[in-house]
C-alpha cells in the first residue's frame, strides 16, 4: 500500500474530519434503508466533487433514486442504458474533449463517471466497458454491485453469490441450489484484458473507512479510463435488518469472499489480505448466515463456498484476484 | 481524381460515392464526436471519414466501438453534453443498436445518423430494402431519404440544421439506399466552408446541455405521473419538425441558389397532366422516371412522385397533391408480413394520408426490389400499366403485387 500511494499522487483523504461535508447526492431518491448502493452514490461524488457530469445505468440506481421532480443529484447527471455503462462514458468524455478542443467550452477538468449494476455492468454491458476501457479518455466506471437484479425485483446475476435465493433462484421441492454459478470475477478481468487501463479496484463503501473514497481519487487522478466495482449489501435482496449494512460489507471481506484490492499499473496492492500468512480470514459462514438467502443452505453448501474461497486465497497464482494455478510450464 | 474548381459557393467538383459525399457533408459540417463501427453497406462512410480526419481535414473525436449499442450510446451522451454528433448503420447493425436508437429520440437528441439500407438477416443479404430505417418510424426521428450523392451531402447539412433547431430537436436518420446510392459514384458539387458557415449555424443545446455549469437531471423515472405530457412535447416537435424543414429548404436555397423546390418533402417528376402516378422512396425514382419518359412517348400520361421525407410525414402536401390523380402505385421496398391487405410500409403511410379525400384516387401497392434485387425500367412500366388498369376499374383498394419475385 505503502509503494502504491507513493507513485500515485492524489488529494488524499486522511481523515474522517477531512470527508468534504458538502452533499452532491442529497434528499430525494427513494431507496431502501440500510442501501449500500446509495452509499455508494453518496461517496463517489463526495470524492469527485461538484465538476463532474455522472451517467446512470438502469438499476436501482436509477429507478429508486431518480424521479422526477425529486432528483437526488446536485451535479449534472443523466440516465443511461442498462448495458451503457462503458459507452455512456466515453460519449461524455469525448464529447467534452472535443467542445474543449474546438474552445467552444472553458478547458477545464471535468470528471466523467459513469456506474451501473452488476448486471448491467457485469453481464450485459461488459462489452462496451471493456470498450470505453481500450480509449485513453478520463472516465471512471463505477460498478455498484448488490449481487443481483435488485431493482426488477432480486434476479440472480453472474455476480451473485453461488447458492442465492433470488426470484430467479427459488428453493424447490427437488431443488436446493438453483444459482450455481460462481461469482464472476470483473475487476481482475478487466485489468487482465486492458493493460492500459491504469487503476481497477474493488471496494467497500464503509470498509475500511475512507477507503471508497480514496480510491475514488486515485482513480480520478491516475488519468485515463479507470473501474472500480464496489460491493454492496442490499437489505432487501439479501434479506437483513437494514442496521446491519456496513457491517455485512466488512464481515464479506472479511470472509475473503469479496477480495478488497487494487490494480495500480498492473500492480495488485491488497486493501485487506485475506491470505492466511497475512490478516487472515473470518469462516464464510460468519458472513453467510446473517443473511436470508442463505438460509436453506447445509452445512455441504457452506463447506463447498469455503473450499472455493480457500482455493482463491490459497492456491491462485495472485492470490483472491487472478485464478492461475502455478507457473509457466514448457510442453515438450 | 479532383477538379478543383471554385463555382461560387462551392468549391470543386468530385466524383464521389453517397457514402463519400456524407463524409464531405460531415467534414463541412465540422462534426465533433464520431463512432464507427462496422457493417457493410453504410461502412464506407467510416471509411472515408476516417481517412478525412487523418488528413487533418477535420477535428474530430473519432471512436471505433465494441458494438453499435455503444456507437449509437456514444453519440447520444457526446450529443447531451453538447457536442455535434455523427453515427450510422446497415441492417441488422441498426437493429442490435436499436434501444440506443429509441432514447436517443425520447431524449430529444440531435445527433445525425447514416442508415445505409440493407435487407435484415436472415438470410443474410447485403442489398437495399428500407425495413431497417423503418424501424424507428414511430420512436420520434426524423427520417429522410435521398437519391443522389449531391443530396446526400446537402441532407447531411439540411439534417443538422433541421434536428438542431431549438423548435425540433429530434435525431436524424439519412436513409440512403445500399450499394445503388451508398456505392455508385456521382459528380457532387461541394459547396465552399464559407457558404456552409453562412447556412448551419454550430450546435447550441443551450439548457439541456450536461455540464457543471448547468446541472440538470436528464431522463429521470416519471412513469404515469409524467411521461404521457412528456409523449405530447416530442409529438408537438415532430409537428414543428414540418415547419422548420421547410423554413431549412428556403434558407438553403438562399445560399445555395434555387436548389430545391416546395414542398421540399417530395419531388414531382411530369405530373402536371398526369393521371397516374408511381411513389417511392430512393434510388427507385431512377427506374420509375425513365419509365415514364418511355410510356409519355407512347401517349400515356404518367408521373413520378419521390417521397423524401418519410418522418414527419408531409400529410397536407401529399393528400394536395395525390388527390390530383385518378390511381396511385406506392412501390414499396420493404414488408410488412400481415399487414391490412398484406401491404407494405409506405402503403398504409399514403392511403391513410389520403383517407380524408372524398374522391379519393385508386391506391394500389408494389412490393419489389427487396434485397437488393433490381428494379428494372421494364419492372416500373409494369407498375405503371397495374396502376392505369387499378384507374379504369371501380375503386380497387389494397391491391398487392409482388413484382420481380420468382413465383
Ligand atoms: C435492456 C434492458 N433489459 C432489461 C431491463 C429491465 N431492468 C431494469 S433494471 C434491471 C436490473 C438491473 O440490475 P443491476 O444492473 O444489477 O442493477 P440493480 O437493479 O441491482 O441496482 C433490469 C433487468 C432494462 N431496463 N433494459
Ligand atoms: S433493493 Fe437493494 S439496491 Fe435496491 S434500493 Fe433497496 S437496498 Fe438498495
Ligand atoms: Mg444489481
Amino acid at each position: 500500500m505503502a509503494t502504491a500511494d507513493k507513485v500515485l499522487v492524489y488529494d488524499r483523504i486522511k481523515g474522517v474530519k477531512q470527508i468534504p461535508l458538502e452533499e452532491f447526492y442529497t434528499s430525494g431518491h427513494r431507496t431502501c434503508q440500510g442501501c449500500e448502493s446509495a452509499t455508494v452514490m453518496r461517496q463517489f461524488i463526495k470524492a469527485a466533487g461538484p465538476r463532474t457530469v455522472v451517467a446512470g445505468s438502469t438499476g436501482c440506481m436509477y429507478v429508486a433514486n431518480t424521479s422526477y421532480m425529486t432528483t437526488p443529484w446536485i451535479v449534472p447527471w443523466m440516465h443511461t442504458q442498462l448495458g451503457a455503462g462503458g459507452s455512456s462514458a466515453v460519449g461524455m468524455a469525448a464529447g467534452l474533449r472535443a467542445l474543449m478542443r474546438k474552445n467552444r467550452i472553458p478547458q477545464e477538468k471535468i470528471h466523467v463517471i459513469s456506474f451501473c449494476g452488476d448486471l448491467g455492468g457485469g453481464d450485459m454491458g461488459l462489452s462496451g466497458i471493456s470498450g470505453a476501457l481500450q480509449t485513453d479518455y478520463d472516465l471512471l466506471i463505477i460498478m455498484y454491485d448488490n449481487e443481483s437484479a435488485a431493482n426488477t425485483d432480486i434476479q440472480a446475476t453472474g455476480l451473485t453469490t453461488w447458492g442465492a435465493q433470488t426470484t430467479f433462484s427459488p428453493v424447490g421441492k427437488v431443488e436446493r441450489i438453483m444459482h450455481r454459478r460462481w461469482k464472476k470475477n470483473v475487476a481482475a478481468m478487466l485489468a487482465v484484458g486492458h493493460p492500459n487501463c491504469r487503476y481497477v479496484a474493488t471496494a467497500c463503501a464503509t470498509f475500511p473507512p475512507l477507503d471508497f473514497l480514496n480510491k475514488v481519487r486515485k482513480a480520478l487522478s491516475i488519468g485515463g479510463p479507470t473501474f472500480i466495482h464496489t460491493y454492496d449489501p442490499c437489505p432487501k435482496g439479501w434479506d437483513f435488518h437494514p442496521r446491519y449494512s456496513h457491517e455485512l460489507g466488512e464481515l464479506g471481506v472479511r470472509s475473503g469472499l469479496l477480495p478488497l484490492y487494487e490494480i495500480i499499473d498492473g500492480e495488485v496492492v491488497y486493501t485487506y489480505d485475506a491470505r492466511k500468512t497475512a490478516k487472515g480470514r473470518i469462516p464464510v459462514r460468519e458472513y453467510l448466515t446473517r443473511q436470508g438467502r442463505f438460509a436453506h443452505l447445509t452445512e455441504e453448501d457452506m463447506a463447498h463456498i469455503q473450499r472455493m474461497v480457500d482455493q482463491m486465497w490459497d492456491e491462485w497464482e495472485v492470490p483472491g484476484v487472478a485464478p492461475f494455478r502455478g507457473t509457466l510450464k514448457v510442453s515438450a | 481524381m479532383a477538379v478543383a474548381q471554385p463555382v461560387g459557393v462551392y468549391e470543386r467538383e468530385d466524383l464521389l460515392t453517397g457514402c463519400q459525399a456524407v463524409a464531405e457533408g460531415i467534414r463541412l459540417a465540422n462534426v465533433d464526436v464520431i463512432a464507427a463501427y462496422p457493417i457493410r453497406p453504410y461502412t464506407e462512410v467510416m471509411d472515408a471519414i476516417s481517412k478525412i480526419i487523418a488528413d487533418g481535414k477535420l477535428v474530430a473525436e473519432y471512436i471505433v466501438a465494441d458494438s453499435e449499442h455503444s456507437q449509437f450510446e456514444i453519440v447520444k451522451h457526446a450529443a447531451s453534453v453538447g457536442a455535434r454528433a455523427f453515427a450510422g448503420s446497415s441492417g441488422t447493425g441498426w437493429m442490435y443498436g436499436f434501444e440506443a436508437l429509441v432514447v436517443t429520440a425520447t431524449d430529444r437528441l440531435p445527433v445525425l445518423f447514416l442508415v445505409g439500407n440493407r435487407a435484415l438477416d436472415d438470410p443474410g443479404a447485403f442489398g437495399v430494402e428500407h425495413n431497417d430505417a423503418l424501424a424507428i418510424r414511430d420512436m420520434g426521428w426524423l427520417l429522410c431519404w435521398v437519391a443522389t450523392a449531391q443530396e446526400a451531402l446537402e441532407h447531411v447539412l439540411l439534417g443538422y440544421r433541421i434536428a438542431e433547431d431549438r423548435e425540433v430537436r429530434m435525431p436524424m436518420a439519412l436513409a440512403m439506399d445500399g450499394a445503388f446510392l451508398t456505392h455508385s459514384q456521382h459528380i457532387v458539387r461541394i459547396p465552399s466552408q464559407e457558404a456552409v458557415n453562412r447556412f448551419l449555424p454550430p450546435f447550441d443545446l443551450g439548457e439541456r446541455r450536461l455540464h457543471p455549469d448547468n446541472p440538470v437531471s436528464i431522463a429521470p423515472q416519471v412513469n404515469e405521473d409524467w411521461v404521457m405530457e412528456i409523449r405530447r412535447q416530442n409529438w408537438e416537435a415532430a409537428r414543428r419538425a414540418r415547419g422548420v424543414i421547410a423554413t431549412a429548404y428556403e434558407e438553403f436555397n438562399q445560399v445555395f441558389g434555387q436548389r430545391y423546390r416546395p414542398p421540399y418533402s417530395f419531388e414531382e417528376f411530369l405530373t402536371d397532366d398526369a393521371e397516374v402516378v408511381l411513389i417511392g422512396m430512393g434510388t427507385v425514382a431512377m427506374p420509375a422516371r425513365t419509365a415514364v419518359r418511355r410510356l409519355r412517348e407512347q401517349g400515356h400520361r404518367v408521373g413520378y412522385v419521390n417521397l423524401r421525407w418519410f418522418r414527419p410525414f408531409p400529410t397536407e402536401e401529399l393528400r394536395e397533391s395525390l388527390r390530383r390523380f385518378r390511381a396511385v402505385g406506392v412501390i414499396d421496398r420493404d414488408f410488412a408480413h400481415g399487414a391490412p391487405d398484406d401491404g407494405g410500409v409506405l402503403l398504409h403511410e399514403v392511403r391513410s394520408c389520403l383517407y380524408p379525400v372524398r374522391e379519393r384516387p385508386a391506391v394500389v401497392n408494389f412490393i419489389t426490389g427487396l434485397g437488393g434485387r433490381d428494379v428494372s425500367i421494364q419492372d416500373a412500366i409494369r407498375m405503371y400499366e397495374i396502376t392505369q388498369e387499378a384507374a379504369r376499374k371501380d375503386r380497387l383498394d389494397g391491391f398487392v403485387t409482388w413484382v420481380g419475385v420468382r413465383e
